[in-house]
């Protein structure tokens, strides 16, 4: 199934959650914060979230700042 | 130098310091240690999937650093809010320094969305430090609503102008029930000290750290910019006159009058 992440097209497998598709990318999910369908997840459903085709998730993380 | 309290919370480091433009994280590092700063400004951003980047957190002791995420990439109060949510949800404490800035040549904050999100984000239980224009009419609704501080700037981000909004600013400081945090546009040490010197609670530098030739010795110029600033206002500052007036006796001059 399609989903977008991050702006950019990507495909995915069903039944995916949050935390498989961090592993996928190689991601930390201590590093990072998430939301799916501009609504937080908490790190704490990482495992339980599912994604669903066309949903759309940005992962951000801490970067150099003012 | 004398204690600051925000929202309860207490500093013995009246400078507070940026995380952006450093050459390196050992750069940044040490600038940040040098500095003495207790409260590190840190943004968000969207992972390069394809570009993995290192953690800069991993270069930042979080027991001795309260983390200050910005919003800053907000053009509106909508991206303000969802940003402050994220970096709380990253595991931050809630705390954020609210910055709207729509306009991206000049980067001034825009008053009614900040407004916005500050209402809404503590509403929400956030400790809000707001970046403002020196509008102090905007500073006192900002305060209503129940921001931590205020963040009036000097001059635009990263200009190393100093404080181009003095007269504002000193507005400002009279009339704040929290304290004023004078941010962006301090581009060296005695533009720090001037705004502590005004009797503003703290300053926030990044770029005039950044890009100096040692960011970490000029991280302890601006420390000791901040203590001298404070110092002088608590020891109480002259006025200013317009004509002359003699340090030295006007009697017994080796003439006669």
């Amino acid at each position: 199934m399609q989903i977008t992440l991050n702006g950019h097209c990507k495909e995915v497998t069903d039944n995916t959650t949050v935390a498989e598709l961090l592993t996928s990318l190689g991601l930390d999910p201590t590093r990072v914060a998430i939301e799916l369908n501009q609504q937080v997840i908490s790190r704490e459903r990482f495992g339980d979230t599912l994604i669903n085709a066309g949903d759309s998730i940005e992962i951000v993380q801490f970067v150099g700042g003012g | 130098m004398d204690r600051l309290t925000i929202a309860g919370r207490e500093f013995s480091s009246r400078l507070m310091v940026g995380t952006g433009k450093f050459s390196s994280n050992a750069a940044m590092q040490a600038a940040i240690e040098a500095s003495g700063s207790e409260i590190v400004t840190v943004a968000l951003r969207r992972v390069d999937i394809e570009n993995l980047q290192d953690d800069m957190l991993a270069h930042i002791d979080r027991e001795k650093y309260l983390l200050l995420p910005n919003t800053s990439g907000a053009r509106d109060a909508d991206e303000a809010v969802r940003l402050a949510r994220l970096a709380r949800a990253a595991g931050c404490e809630p705390w954020v320094k609210l910055e709207v800035t729509p306009d991206p040549y000049y980067l001034l904050p825009d008053p009614i969305e900040t407004l916005k999100a500050a209402e809404i984000l503590v509403k929400d239980g956030f400790t809000v430090l707001p970046y403002i224009n020196a509008d102090p009419v905007l500073a006192k609704h900002l305060q209503e609503a129940g921001t931590a501080t205020v963040m009036p700037l000097g001059a635009p981000i990263g200009t190393n102008k100093g404080v181009r909004t003095r007269d504002q600013i000193g507005i400002i400081i009279e009339q704040a029930l929290v304290p004023v945090v004078v941010d962006a546009g301090l581009g060296a040490p005695s533009h720090a000290a001037e705004a502590m010197e005004m009797g503003a609670d703290a300053v926030l530098v990044n770029t005039a750290l950044a890009v100096a030739r040692d960011p970490a010795a000029m991280s302890i110029a601006f420390r000791k910019g901040v203590e001298a600033g404070r110092e002088a206002f608590l020891a109480g500052l002259g006025s200013e006159k317009i004509k002359a007036e003699a340090s030295s006796p006007l009697t017994g001059f080796l003439r006669d009058e």
